[in-house]
């Protein structure tokens, strides 16, 4: 041990023999190892209100904070506050009982958020909620103003529309899009951004009543349109990966890209010049509904083995105000599901309003749950049918037939 | 060593002090590799939620991965692509080795040269050999491309990764080019240990190049393809580094590069884009996996023994 190291324990340890005993420290897990600093500042914030409340913030490494966070909790053990994921993944936690069960009595300020996004952080059986919700993603397409304004091209409305809009930038020798099918989930996200407006609004709930499948025209014929745009992707798409991808776009090589909201923050990090516009997947047919792609991340919970259960919903309580929504927002650059939040971003402010037309994210919102996944199946769907390897209605009766394994209204 | 056990017969200390230092070794082994392949096999007669077990499933968890569609179709496809990768290893990497070793072996010029740069690549991680191989292969940028962009064969550039007629064979191309030194060591090391006389004197009796390679040097180097298929069968099954750096945990594209390692990777652990948790149907897999691993290698092992001639 070296002297430097033992002076410094022996400091931390008078230290905290100083603090008062009723200052307890919890402690509160994240995947966002990027998001320390502003995490730092919301609990200073969070000690405005209540001082006596500390609060220590740890992240790990995103694709093994699952497994280290499960080994924990399965131990008896792990932190009082925790992030966690939505939908399935949160289920995966609150199942077991891991996390604490909220209410409105405990949290008064769950009255902050509509009940399709609480029913995100729910769980199915019970319908009770487990974590407060912290932000929702959008699936959409990004574009290059500069592109668009320097080559005469707007931003299109509807499928045709869009198409010629390509063969312009095409003309002109600028990339149409940037996407690549190389990266399975990038084949969700494609279908995510243009699958709502052209499937429309009604579909999703049909899915969930069990009136329809994934072999319906509505979804089919939205597939078949996806194909269409083989044509304006980059060269050798079907090699193109994710990182590559978002080089293109950011490098300003490609006009536009299939993408959630989540890269914009990104983006912008790494060419703070790049002027990004929003828009949704184009109308099948002009003056159509245009929709967007919606999901809720995930969400703050609280340890249900906690040992300062007290403090830890005062903080949980403090996640779920506009206040927090606030400095969420402008921190880190996600839209906050908070009524009441005001979004100073140009952008985000765009994003926010083209998600009160929207569709949800289909496969992440209802069949992330079980194996197989909507997801696996649609991802490896897309791709082969971008390869054209596989057709719209091949993909369509596979993806049923997956989800059919434990989806009662499909066993038909 | 007396002053320890005085009174000790010299017959009862010899074994006491090899078992006093085995032991350490041997509890590494049984808690590192013995407890968590035991543990594995229990895990697999288990339903889980997450990491919690909720409950007993006896066979459950191998009947899915065996015979229910779309997860037995995975574990068959995905086998039948490990296969494909032994196989073709086998002829691409341990064939070149081969000859590239009977060529070192005869002492050309600059052949310590060769020997060092052919056995270079080995000592790179894979990490670094897949993340290059990943970037020189990039349908858009990449050197392979632009390569034959330049040479006049724009028609030859292709997607790599991003097509089933090539993803697969660009990983084992990969992995030849990484590996081959080993292989070339291997057989350079045994043929080096064949008595010159041996060889002369068949050039001697008129024996042609190729006589002398399948009559002499092929069988006299046996010990050397039992090592050499033995790892390369075992490496084949456990396949996971390249190609999870290359291509990804789903084996794209559409399943196409999927080997058993990636598939056993996401069962178990999941993946933050589509695939759940599941430690029943991935400890399953990796008992079935680690059981068809262990018996055909011991198999083949005896029988490859057989052809082995002592000098």
């Amino acid at each position: 041990m070296s002297p430097l190291f033992r002076l410094g324990a022996t400091l931390a340890l008078a230290v905290s023999a100083a603090a008062p005993a009723f200052a307890a420290e919890l402690t509160f897990w994240s995947w966002r190892q990027e998001d320390r600093a502003a995490y730092q500042e919301i609990i200073a914030d969070f000690n405005k209100l209540h001082p006596d409340v500390k609060i220590k913030f740890e992240a790990f490494e995103p694709t093994s904070y699952n497994t280290i966070l499960s080994t924990a909790l399965a131990g008896g053990k792990g932190p009082d506050l925790i992030q966690a994921r939505a939908y399935g993944g949160l289920e995966a936690f609150a199942k077991p009982g891991y996390f604490l069960a909220l209410d409105k009595t405990m949290v008064p300020e769950l009255d902050n958020f509509a009940p399709d996004v609480l029913a995100a952080e729910s769980m199915r059986e019970d319908g009770k909620v487990y974590a407060v919700p912290f932000a929702t993603q959008t699936v959409l397409i990004l574009y290059n103003k500069e592109l668009f304004q320097k080559n005469g091209v707007n931003p299109p409305e509807s499928w045709e529309d869009m198409i010629a809009a390509a063969k312009a930038f095409k003309a002109k020798g600028v990339m149409p899009f940037a996407n690549g099918t190389a990266t399975a989930w990038q084949n969700e996200i494609l279908m995510g951004a243009f699958g709502p407006s052209l499937y429309g609004r009604e579909f999703n709930g049909d899915l969930v009543s069990g009136k329809a499948t994934f072999q319906d025209k509505r979804f089919v014929d939205a597939l078949a349109k996806l194909t269409e745009l083989k044509e304006h992707l980059p060269q050798g798409f079907t090699g193109v990966d994710y990182p590559t991808m978002q080089q293109l776009f950011i490098s300003g090589r490609a006009a536009m890209i299939a993408a959630g909201s989540f890269e914009i923050a990104n983006f912008r990090r790494q060419n703070p010049k790049l002027e990004i516009g929003v828009i949704p997947g184009p109308a099948a047919a002009k003056g159509g509904p245009r929709l967007v792609s919606l999901f809720v991340d995930g969400g703050y919970a609280i340890n249900a083995k906690t040992e300062h259960r007290a403090d830890a919903i005062k903080f949980i309580r403090y996640v779920a105000t506009p206040r927090f929504g606030d400095l969420f927002s402008s921190k880190l650059g996600n839209i906050s599901p908070i009524k009441g939040v005001k979004i100073e971003d140009g952008l985000l402010a765009d994003v926010a309003r083209l998600n009160a037309s929207s569709s949800p994210y289909v496969m992440l919102v209802n069949f992330r749950y079980q194996e197989p996944t909507g997801s696996t199946l649609i991802q490896s769907g897309v791709q082969k049918m971008m390869a054209g390897q596989a057709t719209p209605v091949e993909v369509g009766a596979d993806v049923t037939k997956g989800i059919a394994a434990y989806y009662k209204p499909f066993q038909k | 060593m007396g002053a320890f056990m005085p009174n000790m017969s010299p017959r009862l200390r010899r074994p006491l002090w090899i078992a006093l230092l085995l032991t350490p070794a041997l509890l590494l082994m049984i808690g590192f590799v013995t407890l968590p392949i035991l543990s594995a096999l229990v895990y697999a007669f288990y339903k889980w939620q997450g990491l919690a077990r909720i409950g007993f499933a006896g066979f459950e968890n191998f009947r899915l991965i065996l015979f229910q569609p779309p997860f037995s179709t995975w574990t068959y496809n995905a086998f039948f692509h490990n296969l494909i990768v032994f196989v073709s290893l086998m002829v691409v990497q341990n064939g070149t080795a081969f000859f590239l070793a009977w060529m070192l072996s005869k002492g050309l010029r600059l052949h310590r040269f060769h020997q060092v740069s052919l056995f270079l690549p080995v000592i790179l991680s894979t990490v670094i050999i897949g993340f290059l191989w990943k970037l020189f292969l990039n349908p858009l940028f990449g050197l392979v491309n632009q390569t034959l962009v330049a040479i006049g064969l724009a028609s030859w550039a292709q997607p790599w990764l991003g097509q089933p007629s090539t993803a697969l064979a660009s990983l084992i191309v990969v992995n030849a080019w990484h590996w081959v030194g080993f292989p070339t060591l291997v057989y350079l090391a045994a043929m080096q240990r064949i008595p010159r006389e041996i060889l002369e004197s068949a050039e001697i009796d008129g024996a042609g190049e190729w006589t002398r390679i399948r009559r002499i040097v092929w069988p006299l180097v046996a010990p050397a393809t039992t090592i050499v298929v033995i790892l390369t069968f075992i490496g084949s099954f456990n396949w996971f580094e390249l190609p999870y750096i290359m291509s990804g945990l789903e084996g794209p594209p559409f399943h196409s590069t999927d080997v058993l390692g990636l598939y056993f990777y996401r069962t178990a652990f999941g993946t933050v884009s589509a695939a759940l948790q599941d430690f029943g149907r991935g400890s399953a897999l990796a008992v079935l996996i680690f059981l068809f691993i262990l018996c055909i290698s011991a198999w083949w092992v005896r029988i490859l023994r057989r052809r082995e001639i002592d000098l």
